[in-house]
């Protein structure tokens, strides 16, 4: 009768395992074979782009979203990245690993020294002061004329070595890419939010002098946050480059920064999946509307205005409390 | 020596636009908590609208009217609709005001193109001014002279007149204003209008030697932004000292290490903020 009663109890539990590894293994499957699913070519680049910037507003999330900092220079960590596999590839040489580590190298580094100057300030100021360390980045890329080709930016990224005798092309190899790295992205996220860490960023951002009463190290943990977000958005800088081929000031610009804070706040900002799906949105409104008109700026600032009036919790954060109740307890 | 002069009357005067941009910004953010990055959209269109008026009348006087009033107003309707939701939101009137400046972007796209405009100067100012042998802009010394001026009289309403008091008494104790009968719902308003007159000024001011054109907007909104980052958010005289500071800078980034001309401006700004995180006179946390 036990034995019975177990395995009832593991036939009632399993259905909804297996479903769950289900959709898992679903969604597994549509994004690897995507590239050969959608009609056109177009589709594949829209992606690619897509899993690219959601892995920028994911690092900037965990900052803005869960530890409840607003960095309007997380464009600069990105142009970081971005920028050090370009020049690597135009002064020395064009290996996805070494362009890569570098670029993570140095946007680990500026993260540092941004997060130094910056964490021990709240508030509106923080804000600002972020800004204002993006701009610094910028106008050095944009400045630098001679070393950076200001203006122009630098080309000539395309094909990177990334084995002694293979080298990236070709529309789908770059979405596999991105696809990787969003998934790593995606996992140490999860891994984050989910750990003791994550928790304190939260509990930070709800509750800051709470968390020091507690004997929290607040200074140490938003630290973290901020360098593990800038890493982040430096690695998205560094497929970003490689993908398009070429770089130039406005991937370090403030532009690029306020984008993606728009990203996440729009998808739901402090929800896993939240700053994907405002990703996602974004771009294929941009894409849309670069097709029928040229009022992209008009549409881009009506957009910023709206969300911001209307949507400020985000569609996940929408979502969030009609889920539960239809999805009983998860 | 002549060079010198001319180097730093330049930059004083390139300061001074500045200053008319930062003072408003600060004012605002320093009595209402309100962040309007809207500054750099005040003045593209403020010089945009100026530069209409100066060809149609050549009437600067009527510029300086047209074009303040205009974004003032423009500062009143989005204070009244859409900023006033947002109190003690940094982020979402930041990304709102940003919003803002790229509707204005466009909008001037449409209406005056992509094509540089320089507002013609005032009749008063077609001579130069002679400094040893060189000439200067006498606009230019107009510029510094209109933004003393003003600086003077944004000191005097706030620490001289009723208004300024009662706005002082509002952002000091809100409620307690309120409980002695200031409307400090109207006072914050007038505030917000006023600083966005300033903002328009400073486009008709800046239209003839920095002029308008499609990016201009961003370039000095972030530019006002570092100097109210040196000066410290809120105070006038931070913002009048950041403004000369950032001017004088610039000026002579762009003669010394024109590579770096932008670089020479945020470094030092960087070196502050790492020895006094709330600017040379703004207020500790």
């Amino acid at each position: 009768m036990e034995a019975l009663g177990a395995l009832r109890g593991g036939e009632l539990r399993r259905p909804m395992e297996l479903r769950k590894l289900l959709a898992y293994f679903f969604t597994a499957a549509l994004l690897v074979l995507y590239p050969f699913i959608v009609p056109s070519q177009y589709f594949t680049t829209l992606a690619t782009q897509v899993l690219i910037f959601s892995t920028f507003s994911m690092g900037l999330n965990l900052l803005l979203g869960y530890t409840g900092m607003a960095s309007l220079g997380h464009g600069a960590l990105f142009g970081a990245g971005a920028y050090v596999p370009a020049l690597l590839s135009k002064y020395v040489i064009n290996n996805f690993w070494i362009g890569m580590s570098t670029g993570l190298l140095m946007a680990l580094l500026i993260s540092v020294v941004f997060a130094l100057i910056a964490v021990r300030i709240s508030g509106v100021y923080f804000i600002f002061i972020t800004l204002a360390l993006g701009q610094v980045i910028w106008a050095l890329v944009f400045g630098w004329k001679s070393v950076t080709g200001g203006d122009e930016g630098i080309t000539g990224l395309g094909s990177p070595l990334v084995w002694p005798s293979f080298s990236l092309s070709g529309g789908n190899q770059y979405y596999y890419l991105a696809l990787l790295f969003f998934l790593i992205v995606l996992m140490i996220t999860y891994r984050v939010i989910t750990s003791p860490f994550g928790h304190a960023m939260v509990g930070i951002r709800e509750n800051e002098s709470r968390m020091r009463a507690l004997g929290f190290n607040v200074w140490r943990c938003k630290f973290i946050a901020f360098v593990v977000s800038g890493v982040i958005s430096g690695l998205a800088g560094v497929i970003w480059a490689y993908y398009t081929g070429f770089v130039n000031p406005r991937d370090a610009s403030f532009e690029r920064s306020t984008e993606a804070v728009l990203m996440v706040i729009l998808g739901g900002s402090g929800t896993f999946l939240g700053p994907v799906v405002g990703t996602t949105i974004i771009l294929i409104i941009k894409n849309i509307v670069a097709i029928y008109t040229k009022r992209w700026l008009f549409v881009l600032g009506m957009a910023y205005i709206l969300i911001i009036l209307f949507a400020s919790k985000g569609v996940m954060g929408a979502l969030k409390g009609r889920l539960k109740g239809l999805l009983g307890q998860t | 020596m002549e060079t010198w002069i001319i180097h730093i009357l330049n930059g004083v005067s390139f300061g001074m636009l500045l200053f008319l941009l930062a003072s408003g910004l600060t004012l605002i953010f320093g009595l209402m908590n309100i962040v309007n990055l809207s500054h750099g959209g005040y003045y593209l269109l403020g010089a945009y609208i100026a530069c209409t008026v100066m060809t149609k009348t050549h009437n600067f006087l009527l510029a300086i009217l047209s074009g303040g009033l205009s974004i003032a107003a423009l500062g009143l309707f989005m204070e009244r609709f859409f900023l006033n939701r947002l109190h003690k939101k940094p982020l979402a009137q930041v990304l709102l005001t940003i919003g803002f400046t790229l509707v204005f972007a466009d909008a001037s796209l449409i209406i005056w193109g992509g094509v540089p405009y320089f507002v013609e100067k005032p009749a008063f100012c077609l001579r130069p001014i002679m400094i040893g042998k060189s000439g200067f802009p006498s606009y230019r010394l107009f510029v510094i002279g209109i933004g003393t001026v003003v600086g003077l009289l944004l000191w005097l309403f706030q620490e001289r007149t009723r208004v300024g008091t009662r706005v002082r008494a509002a952002v000091n104790d809100e409620e307690i204003a309120r409980a002695l009968g200031i409307n400090v719902r109207f006072l914050f308003t007038v505030i917000f209008t006023l600083g966005a007159f300033l903002a328009g000024l400073s486009g008709v001011m800046g239209g003839p030697f920095y002029g308008a054109y499609p990016g201009a907007d961003f370039e000095i909104l972030l530019l006002t932004v570092v100097v109210i980052i040196v000066g410290g958010l809120g105070s006038l005289r931070g913002a009048l000292v950041g403004s000369l500071l950032i001017g004088l800078i610039d000026n002579f980034g762009k003669v010394f290490f024109p590579q770096m001309a932008m670089f020479t401006i945020y470094l030092p700004m960087v070196i502050i903020l790492a020895w006094k995180p709330s600017g040379l006179f703004g207020a500790e946390n």
